[in-house]
């Protein structure tokens, strides 16, 4: 094993994937001269030169809309977004072309490639550059959405996302790309995170805290608070939105019989409302309370430091969430 | 223009903007006369198939404009590819696609170029290198700089012809991906089908400078033609199409033309946006098959006889198309599953529909 940052391994999710296949190249808003905004492809135009690692003029439509072209065209482009706050200007190629061409020539042309770069919350940057975008990309059937927590799912998936025939959006954390773990080293072979699997990131038995991105961490956090209180919570980390691992979901209902979803985005037709109608519909009869989101504030994202941290979801919001749904007045309380 | 018998034979004659016959043989010139003539009769019978019912959704028809389909596909080679909106059904045919496999798609049956998932709007055949039928104004501009870095990236020697209507060059798509194919030099010729309106929005009225000169910003070589001369058009692609090849960058026409129907089958012909009379008057002066039969005529290339022949053969071929439409299966109703993505997962649920799910519907 190897101690790598969550930077660090996108970045040989990259290198690898690049080298195993020529079609593969990276396009995106300084990813070639500047190494990446988040670095994440440090050293890579050195490497492979500027035609597989291209700068991009700041035209998200535009470039989004090459790289399906490009796809269509039998390359793999792998296109990152500075954040994918700015995607939304590009959610006509992502959707109306990207997602849907596949069904709309009767399956003549698949469209390999990968959307990513990070989303979700940072530090006082407000409204425009926070945000979460998982339901954005989630909603439409012909992509998939992969929201990896760690360093080592964040090499794995990468490296499956590029090899899937599908569009994938791959959607990291602003606030992991220095977090470290550990990842197979790169001499054990081929390191690849099929997608689709979730992962339970801490065992537990009274309550189940389902999340994924980032929040994975904020979750753990609530777990080892609960676990001063005699609770012993359960957190799955789905991973991969689509597809979504149901057989994980209901193992974990089946086991606590009670459910938290905890989500970086807004609660209207989020992540965890999807979660919990799936629930509802395939386990209703194992639950012992009603399922419980919690989420970023129904408002857009806050400057003020004060009002920005009420509005994030954290730990303390997650511990209320499975005391209520354990009927239970806990310390945090 | 219903019956060819009865057009005017004076349309056109001396128009000294036209090119001469010189440098085309005459079977390639009766050629392109019977190539066009195939595209009006197809987009008639479509229009007939409309108007009882047996044809749904949006259906935009080519009519008046179809030197541009002919022009600009018929002197590229057979892997080059060709991008395009909406108002597709006639640079399919000239890319080669069979016209019972579009009209088939037309129908919504099984037997269409995209198996009835995509209707009028979508027809694709990716081993022609017809690369659609896209249905959101301008979005395929972007996708033909892709295809043309494909090109690029793999070194090949094809090119990417990139339809679009005047409208198109107001939307952003177009700048960026322009500006892109500029800077990185992409094999795409850029074409814009200005037949002067935006549905019913006269591009005049929605910018401050002609179509030709919207993309003089960005670095690409632009050119006018009149694409109502098949001759004209196609003398001045081949030109293009040589020096994109040779790595020279993309190149931008405004061809401009005339359509001759409606905006699409739920809008009149005329009306509040333009007069009976222009249109009248453009159908008259501005037919590109008539201006092309004429020439013939009075090269005396062509005769009457040989004409009605040609008008027969592709009324055959379109009548034929709409039989094998008429009697083709529509898809199962398993189909409305299919192709939704190209790789499923071991792992995990794709669908959310209760699809999966027994004793659901």
């Amino acid at each position: 094993m190897q101690t790598i940052t969550y930077r660090e391994a996108l970045n040989q999710a990259l290198a690898e994937e690049m080298e195993r296949d020529d079609t593969v190249f990276l396009m995106g808003e300084e990813v070639a001269e500047y190494d990446g905004a988040y670095k994440v492809s440090k050293g890579l135009l050195e490497k492979f030169g500027d035609r597989r690692v291209v700068d991009s003029p700041i035209a998200e439509l535009g470039f989004a809309g090459l790289g399906v072209g490009a796809a269509m065209g039998g390359l793999r482009p792998v296109i990152e977004f500075m954040t994918f706050n700015f995607s939304i200007l590009a959610l006509d190629q992502v959707i109306n072309s990207a997602a849907k061409t596949f069904y709309m020539t009767g399956g003549q042309l698949p469209v390999p490639m990968v959307f990513r770069g990070p989303t979700g919350a940072a530090l006082q940057l407000s409204a425009q550059h926070s945000q979460a975008c998982e339901t954005w990309y989630v909603h439409a059937p012909g992509i998939k959405l992969v929201t990896p927590g760690t360093p080592a799912d964040a090499k794995g998936l990468l490296k499956a996302a590029i090899r899937d025939n599908d569009p994938v959006a791959f959607m990291e954390g602003e606030l992991l790309y220095n977090l470290k773990g550990e990842v197979p080293d790169v001499e054990d072979g081929d390191f690849v995170i099929p997608l689709g699997k979730a992962d339970v990131k801490r065992e537990g038995s009274d309550v189940s805290i389902i999340t994924h991105g980032k929040m994975v961490h904020v979750a753990l956090q609530a777990a080892k608070k609960l676990e001063k209180d005699g609770i012993d919570a359960e957190v799955l980390d789905l991973r991969s939105l689509r597809p979504l691992d149901v057989e994980a979901i209901l193992a974990t209902v089946h086991k606590t019989n009670r459910v938290v979803y905890l989500e970086e985005g807004w609660p209207y037709a989020g992540i965890g409302a999807q979660i919990a109608a799936t629930i509802q519909e395939e386990a209703f009869d194992y639950l012992d309370a009603p399922i419980l989101r919690v989420t970023q504030a129904d408002v857009p994202m806050p400057y003020a430091k004060n009002l920005e941290q009420i509005a994030k979801p954290d730990a303390d919001r997650v511990v209320r969430a499975c005391n209520r749904v354990l009927y239970r007045n806990g310390s945090a309380d | 223009m219903t019956d060819t018998s009865t057009m005017s034979r004076e349309a056109g004659k001396g128009d000294e903007s036209m090119t001469g016959l010189e440098g085309f043989e005459t079977d390639q010139l009766k050629g392109f006369l019977k190539e066009m003539l195939l595209y009006r009769r197809f987009e008639e019978k479509a229009e007939e198939a409309y108007a009882i019912g047996k044809i749904g959704g949006f259906c935009h028809l080519h009519i008046g404009q179809e030197a541009v389909a002919l022009g600009f596909i018929g002197p590229l080679r057979k892997d080059d590819y060709v991008i395009t909106a909406y108002r597709d059904h006639t640079q399919a045919l000239a890319k080669g696609v069979e016209a019972n496999a579009v009209m088939a798609e037309l129908y919504g049956r099984d037997s269409g170029a995209v198996r009835g998932k995509g209707g009028s709007m979508h027809i694709f055949d990716v081993e022609k290198g017809f690369m659609g039928g896209h249905g959101i104004v301008g979005a395929q501009v972007p996708l033909a700089a892709g295809l043309g870095f494909a090109i690029k990236y793999r070194e090949e020697d094809r090119i990417c012809v990139c339809f679009m209507g005047d409208a198109a060059v107001n939307q952003g798509a177009f700048h960026e991906a322009l500006n892109m194919a500029a800077i990185w030099k992409l094999p795409v010729l850029f074409v814009v089908e200005n037949n002067e309106y935006g549905m019913g929005t006269a591009f005049s009225r929605v910018s401050a400078l002609p179509v030709k000169e919207r993309a003089a910003g960005l670095g690409v070589p632009a050119h006018h033609v009149n694409a109502q001369d098949i001759l004209a058009t196609w003398t001045l692609v081949e030109e293009l199409v040589e020096k994109i090849r040779a790595g020279e960058g993309p190149q931008y026409v405004d061809a401009r033309t005339y359509r001759f129907k409606g905006h699409s089958m739920s809008d009149p012909v005329s009306g509040t946006y333009r007069s009976k009379d222009e249109v009248e008057s453009k159908v008259k002066q501005e037919d590109p098959i008539s201006l092309l039969r004429d020439r013939l005529f009075d090269a005396e290339l062509l005769t009457e006889d040989e004409l009605a022949e040609m008008d027969r053969e592709v009324r055959a071929v379109v009548d034929e198309a709409a039989d094998f439409a008429e009697e083709a299966p529509f898809p199962a109703r398993e189909e409305l599953y299919t192709h939704v993505y190209s790789e499923v997962n071991e792992h995990g649920r794709l669908f959310f529909d209760g699809r999966d799910r027994e004793g659901e519907d």
